[in-house]
């Protein structure tokens, strides 16, 4: 494995108050350098505040982070120049224009006037805004003001760009639109964390992933492993017209070959099983002895990932 | 890291933000002189250009008379210190605390500045310091006004340069100090509020329309005004200014901006920490 870039540990946040909240709850996490890293939750799994602690902006109640080998609550102000930072909301300046925002970022990190505008003007046309260099940000579609944010971010070079549920909010022509950018940062040897509660996003998007809920990890894998996990390369869920005969086929359904595994899901039975033809069609004679009414097939997805961790859905 | 390079990193990401608000002033320069401009402006032009000419009324303006007593000089040689320091005042609170209500608003503009390469502080400095630039303007255009507009001519004597250089500065950083406070501890929706509340009784109650030791006959009052910054600045400024002008001794007046300095940078610090960091 490559080097390790973002290394969390023990990380642990409790927001104070008359009812505390114990917003992360120990994690523990290893990002390696160059990979996109996506932290996938339902809201409220602490996703959030765990992107803000590693980016400087909240303090951790235990544990810590080190980027790049520097520790952002002891040398926040070092860690920041190997962060950049897109937070789930628009903060772009609305005193500057589009190529002030950029160009003042890349003054904020050392760069004179020079350097600035150059880098200014290159990320400009690399995100497709030259056209509206000179406009308010206030003037922006939702996809532009993301773009910019984007391109913002990784104005001064950092080593990890942090991103807080960069889709929220977006068309789907802009969501694809930012995948493309996002993709292409790993070209400039940009390591990518990003939070979201979108497994499209996640599965599409990231190399490796952590399932986060309740402020612990769950899993953390690459997403093909994780869907590995389920223990099927499809899966055949079984509506049953009677309850009663669904346990003698379940032990039928094991039988068949090339099943993997066979469960009970509320009203009728899960059939994991591996890729092979003719198998649905075995499994669905088998079945319909026992009274199939219907019968859906997919393919493990994170989304069942999910489910069979917690037993909830992601977007409870 | 050697510490060099760390104040290297710093002093460019400092010196970034002074360029951006700069900027941002650069081009919003007309309103922003017409602000400053518009209270001494209209002040005096009220006191010491229309009222002298009402028939009675310097009756009506008692310390006019005592300003006559004092040494000499109209209305406008109180006033010219008093103005220059409630010009301080508001520059810091158009400076800081206007902006900051916004950015720590729904925007969270703020958040880019936040994360460049300087401590936490160093931001809130900055808005100090740049802050205290715009006081220092917005005082230095009170002169011409206090120079044209009064019917008396103001009885301003610079005895100190130094003494004018040092309350001036300080004055001009408590003013962002202040701002800094009030724009960190007030909630984005209440500012309005701050104008009514905070702005209106420490101009009025800070010594700007007459010297503090005119105070000497509501001694409860002439103790109580002790806790306002602002009656440092304009008795700091009538000492530099306009001598003849009775005026608190020059050591304490000193003492007490830096005082409100250190501890309203303190406060204001605190709460730009407490609404940037959770």
């Amino acid at each position: 494995m490559s080097e390790t870039i973002v290394a969390i540990t023990g990380l642990r946040k409790v927001y104070g108050g008359k009812n505390p909240v114990t917003a992360v709850d120990g994690i523990d996490l290893r990002v390696p350098a160059g990979t996109i890293y996506g932290l996938l939750g339902p809201n409220g799994a602490g996703k959030t505040t765990t992107i803000s602690i590693a980016t400087t902006r909240a303090i951790p109640t235990a544990g810590s982070v080190r980027i790049a080998g520097v520790d952002v609550v002891a040398q926040p102000a070092l860690a920041r120049q190997s962060i950049g930072v897109v937070p789930q909301y628009n903060t772009l300046d609305r005193s500057c224009t589009v190529a002030e925002n950029i160009y003042f970022h890349c003054r904020y990190f050392g760069m004179n006037k020079g350097e600035a505008e150059g880098r200014t003007a290159r990320l400009l046309e690399q995100f497709r805004l030259s056209d509206r260099a000179k406009a308010y940000p206030q003037a922006l579609s939702g996809g532009l003001a993301q773009r910019l944010q984007i391109a913002r971010a990784i104005a001064h070079k950092p080593k990890v760009l942090f991103l807080d549920e960069p889709s929220a909010g977006l068309d789907p022509q802009s969501r694809i639109a930012m995948w493309d950018a996002v993709q292409a940062l790993r070209g400039e040897g940009i390591t990518v964390v990003l939070t979201t509660h979108y497994m499209e996003e996640a599965d599409e998007l990231c190399d490796r992933l952590a399932i986060i809920d309740h402020g612990k990890i769950l899993i953390e894998d690459t997403p093909a492993a994780l869907k590995a996990s389920v223990g099927g390369d499809k899966i055949y869920d079984l509506r049953m017209r009677d309850a009663d005969a669904r346990e003698k086929l379940e032990e039928r359904l094991r039988a068949v070959e090339g099943v993997t595994g066979v469960e009970a899901i509320p009203g009728g039975i899960r059939v994991l099983a591996r890729a092979q033809d003719g198998l649905l069609a075995r499994v669905v004679m088998t079945a319909n002895e026992c009274g199939l009414q219907d019968v859906t097939t997919t393919e493990p997805s994170l989304e069942t990932v999910f489910i069979r961790m917690t037993g909830r859905e992601l977007r409870e | 890291m050697k510490s060099e390079q760390r104040w290297g990193i710093y002093s460019r990401a400092f010196l970034g933000l002074m360029r951006r608000d700069l900027r941002v002033l650069s081009r919003e320069l007309v309103p922003f002189l017409v602000r400053v401009a518009m209270n001494p402006l209209l002040f005096l032009f009220v006191f010491t250009y229309v009222m002298p000419h009402m028939s009675g009324g310097a009756k009506m303006s008692p310390v006019a008379g005592m300003a006559a007593a004092g040494g000499g000089g109209g209305f406008g040689t109180v006033l010219l210190p008093g103005l220059m320091a409630v010009a301080i005042m508001f520059s810091g609170i158009a400076a800081v605390a206007l902006p900051l209500a916004q950015e720590f608003g729904i925007t969270r503009e703020i958040d880019d500045r936040v994360m460049c390469p300087l401590p936490i502080a160093a931001v809130a400095m900055e808005k100090i310091v740049f802050s205290a630039i715009q006081s220092v303007i917005a005082a230095a255009l009170v002169f011409p006004l206090a120079y044209y507009v009064p019917s008396t001519p103001v009885l301003a004597h610079v005895s100190s340069w130094w003494l004018l250089i040092a309350v001036l500065v300080l004055a001009s950083l408590v003013a962002g100090a202040l701002g800094l406070t009030i724009g960190t501890s007030v909630q984005p929706k209440q500012i309005g509020l701050i104008f009514g509340v905070v702005v209106v009784p420490i101009t009025f109650l800070g010594c700007v329309y007459y010297p503090w030791a005119a105070l000497g006959h509501i001694r409860w009052l002439q103790w109580g005004v002790l806790v306002n910054p602002i009656v440092y600045m304009s008795e700091g400024l009538r000492a530099a200014l306009t001598p003849s002008m009775g005026h608190m001794p020059e050591a304490l007046i000193l003492a007490m901006l830096v005082f409100f300095l250190v501890l309203l940078t303190w406060v204001g610090m605190k709460g730009f920490a407490r609404r940037v960091l959770s």
